[in-house]
Parts: C-alpha cells; structure tokens; sequence
C-alpha cells in the first residue's frame, strides 16, 4: 500500500497534464460556441465525480447506521441487491424511465450502486464508514463548487447572463452544494457524541437531491445543455475521448484527495484520543 | 486563449489548491500537535 500512493500520484500527474492538453490543443472547436466549449472538459467531469463522492457519502452514511443493528444490516445488504437486479429488469424489459436514456446507462448504474455498497461494506469498519463519509462529502464539495463556479463562466458568453434563476438544474445543484456544506459545519462545529449519527441521517437526504439534479434535465424544462452521454444525445467521437481522459484523470485526483484526508482524519482522532486520555491521567492541583 | 475558457481552468485550480493548502496546514499543525504529545511522555 505505502508504493500505491506515489504511483497513483504520478499517474494521476500525467493524467492531468494529458487530459489538460488535450482539452485545451487536441479536442475539436466546436462550430457555435468556439473554445468556451472546452469548459466542458473541466465542468462534466467535475459534476461526475461530485455525484460520484455525494454517492459514497450516502453509502457509507447507510453502513455507520445500520452496521451496529444486524437485521438493519441485513435488509440494507438485500435492498443493494435488488437495486442492481432491478436496474438490470428495467433496462433489458421495460423502457427505462425518463424516456431517452440509454438502457445500458441505467443497468451500469444499478450494478455500480450495488458494487460501491458492497465494497465499503467490506474494507471499512464502524469508524471507517463515518470517516469515509466525512472525506467523500468533504472533496465532493470542492468538486461541487468547481461546477458553480466554471458553470456561470461558461453560461455568460453564451447566454449571455452568468445565472439562469428558476432553472431546476442550477438550482437544485446550489441546493445540493448548500445541504453538503451544511453537513460539513455539523461535522465541524458540533462534538456531541450524536454528531456522527445525525450527520449520517442528514448525508442520507441530501443525497435524496443528487437524482433530482441528475434527472431535472429531463423531467423539466430547463436551459441547461442536455446530456451527451446515456441520455439520447451525440457527441463527436474525439470529444467523448477527451471527456472521459478528463473524468479519470479527475477520478485519480480525487482518489488521491480522498486518501490522504482520510489518513489525516484517522490520525486526527488518534491525536484527539491521546490527548483526552492524557488530560484523563493528569493530576488535578 | 479565450477569457472565459482561461477564467475557468484558473479558478477550477485555484479552488483545488486552496483545498490542498488548507490540508498541508492541517496536517502540519498536526505534526506540531503529534510532537508535543512524544515530548510530554
């Protein structure tokens, strides 16, 4: 594990420098927009990886409060499954819901809810699932806030106003960023041995948001650009490339992230330990 | 190189390495921390 962390550094340092070289020089100019387009490749994979953390901050919220009640644990472990199976159902069977979404997009979400389940289930502890938690909202805010942030920029040379207000898209997404900020100052700023606990019910509704905001583009009307990938719409093929160099390379970035804060934390509360023990210890004048 | 496009890659790092900051001087008031604990055993 210690050579894991400086080749997934380096690999992730080369990633970056690709994927940035690539939606800067190699990726096409698209014909309306010109090069604001290539905000593109810095927003979509921002926002993919933001769901992606929101989503293993609500797995892992799941695991620190069912894992201490056994049948808790045992109907969360089978409503997993189903979830996968049923995506696959409804993919192959029934016409996936909203209409136009690749079948293949949903069943590749079922499985990966599933998997991501099953994968913190078995490497992280009681206390690793609520320091898991902790990190995963904390690196998927900062992603967050790239996406507000390159998504105003991107919205003012072409339509012309920095925010769209009303549209569900934006607004459910600043919802999304407000309600993980929220759980974060909880974190932070509350030392009730309830914190946790309460944190965890709070991750699991503000994930109940990551959907909406996904699904918003289809369900209402908004002026957000629609999906290129999975959901009906076409993309050159050198664009697809480069997106996808930029998610992995975002990926490993935030794999490095989420890492090293995660041994930060532990160390943290190891610290904190040692500290109250000690105060515990000390003789009283 | 387009304003926007510069605006945006400038910010997406900055924000990045403002977060990479704020945990090197975590981890170094940790560090501080740490050693205080060994000095006192």
């Amino acid at each position: 594990m210690k050579r894991a962390f400086p080749i997934l550094a380096i690999l992730t340092v080369l990633l970056l420098s690709y994927g940035l070289h690539g939606a800067l020089i190699s990726a096409p100019t698209e014909q309306t927009m010109g090069d604001v387009q290539r905000i593109f490749y810095y927003h979509v994979p921002s926002a993919w990886t933001a769901f992606l953390l929101f989503f293993i901050n609500f797995v892992a919220s799941i695991q620190y409060l069912v894992r201490p009640n056994d049948r808790a644990d045992r109907i969360a472990k089978w409503i997993a499954g189903v979830v996968s199976i049923g995506a696959c159902i409804a993919a192959v069977v029934i016409r996936p819901i909203p209409y136009g979404m690749e079948p293949s997009a949903v069943a590749t979400t079922g499985i990966a809810i599933t998997g991501i389940y099953f994968v913190v289930r078995k490497y992280f502890s009681e206390q690793g699932t609520d320091v898991l938690a902790l990190v995963a909202a904390e690196v998927g805010v900062v992603f967050c806030t790239v996406v507000l942030v390159t998504g105003p920029i991107w919205a003012r040379p072409v339509w012309g106003i920095w925010w769209a207000p009303g549209d569900i898209r934006l607004t459910s997404t600043l919802v999304l960023w407000l309600i993980y900020v929220s759980y974060l100052i909880l974190r932070r700023f509350s030392n009730s041995s309830q914190t946790a606990g309460l944190a965890a019910a709070l991750a699991i509704f503000g994930a109940l948001d990551v959907p909406l905001v996904y699904f918003s583009i289809w369900f209402f009307r908004t002026q957000h650009p629609q999906p290129v990938i999975g959901g009906g719409g076409s993309i050159d093929p050198r664009m697809l490339h480069w997106l996808l160099i930029n998610w992995l390379a975002f990926l490993c970035f935030a794999a490095l992230v989420c890492w090293s804060r995660y041994r930060l934390e532990i160390l943290q509360r190891q610290v904190e330990e040692a500290q109250a023990l000690e105060a515990l210890l000390e003789p009283r004048s | 190189m387009n304003p926007y496009l510069c605006a945006a890659y400038v910010a997406t790092w900055t924000i990045h390495i403002t977060y990479l900051g704020i945990l090197a001087r975590r981890y170094a008031r940790l560090r501080r921390e740490i050693q205080e604990l060994k000095k006192r055993d």
